[in-house]
């Protein structure tokens, strides 16, 4: 399997096999039903899609609910597809836990990075502004967007002003600290996108094994 | 707000037994080091300045001594498996939780009231 869908429960820190200290990101990864297995012949292409946390039914439509039920399924609050290692086969029903991560040394983990709203250039591309003392007027202003008479308009592309975070973000080659199959815990060195509580899918490195 | 798999995580590498010792106490710091294969202890001897972290698995403390004439502060993870044990030799009367003017003090000024 390529990965799994998580949560992240939080940040702290743990101590290695030879008791230095490590800050990881805490993640709930699993367990994900599957709840279709696509298939080269049907779809066209080769996915399983798998489920994950729990939604009321009420919250969904019925056409929804009745892929669950018929997948024998819970109904899960987030939906998505993963690409089966070669020679894997999954049933639809089957819970697949954190337990593919064991023996995986490092993994990508890609979210939704906390929102920041209509942000200035200082803080969206970390312009300098203007000068902060000597009486600056200009301390968190874009300052000049370009000459007057060449070339006359405004370049496309520009950096200026505006809504700041809420995209998608892949950090790559995280190091996988612990697997804790009994708590469904992944434990990864370092920082990872988005807000404790938020949703993210959690792969095998794509550039390092 | 932790969360409770967090808390267990972080109840899992807090010691068993956590050191005992307080702000102005002299201590010396019994430090696990590696070299290679041996493994050696080195002691690291001053007064407590700071803790920082309260009863946190990420808690640490800090540590003066004047070492040839110069001022040397050492920050230690409570928690950490270096840390073989702290002795507690003498403890001081103080006033407050953070010793840090004794950075600007030396000689006789320095000194901390007995307990």
């Amino acid at each position: 399997m390529e990965g799994l869908i998580g949560k992240k429960v939080g940040m702290t820190q743990v101590w290695d096999a030879t008791g230095r200290q490590i800050a990881v990101t805490v993640l709930e990864v699993g367990p994900c039903p599957v709840i279709q297995v696509k298939t080269a012949a049907k779809d066209g292409y080769v996915a399983v899609q798998v489920g994950f946390g729990s939604q009321k039914p009420h919250r969904l439509t019925k056409s929804a609910v009745t892929r669950y039920t018929q997948a024998g399924v819970a109904p899960c609050r987030m939906l998505h597809e993963f690409k089966p290692d070669a020679g894997e086969a999954f049933a639809v029903g089957q819970a697949i836990d954190v337990g593919m991560f064991d023996g995986v040394k490092f993994v990508d983990v890609q979210g939704v990075t906390k929102g920041r709203g209509f942000a200035g250039v200082v803080r969206r591309y970390r312009m300098a502004g203007g000068p902060k003392t000597h009486g600056g007027h200009s301390k968190n202003r874009v300052g000049s967007i370009g000459a007057r008479d060449l070339p006359g308009w405004v370049e496309k592309g520009k950096r200026m002003p505006g809504h700041m975070g809420s995209v998608s973000r892949t950090t790559q080659n995280l190091t996988v600290v612990q697997v804790r199959k009994e708590d469904n815990l992944l434990l990864v060195a370092g920082a990872i996108p988005g807000p404790v509580g938020g949703v993210v899918f959690v792969k095998k490195a794509l550039k390092k094994g | 707000m932790i969360a409770k798999a967090i808390d267990k995580i972080n109840k899992e590498s807090m010691k068993q037994e956590p050191l005992s010792f307080k702000i102005g106490d002299s201590v010396r710091v019994h430090v696990k080091i590696k070299e290679g294969d041996k493994e050696r202890v080195q002691v690291f001897a001053g007064t407590v300045i700071a803790s920082d972290g309260g009863k946190a698995a990420t808690a640490t403390f800090t540590v003066r001594r004047i070492s040839f004439g110069v001022g040397v502060e050492k920050v230690f993870p409570v928690n950490s498996p270096f840390i073989e044990k702290v002795e507690v030799e003498r403890s001081a009367k103080i006033r407050r939780a953070k010793l840090y003017y004794l950075r600007e003090l030396t000689g006789k000024k320095a000194r901390l009231r007995q307990a």
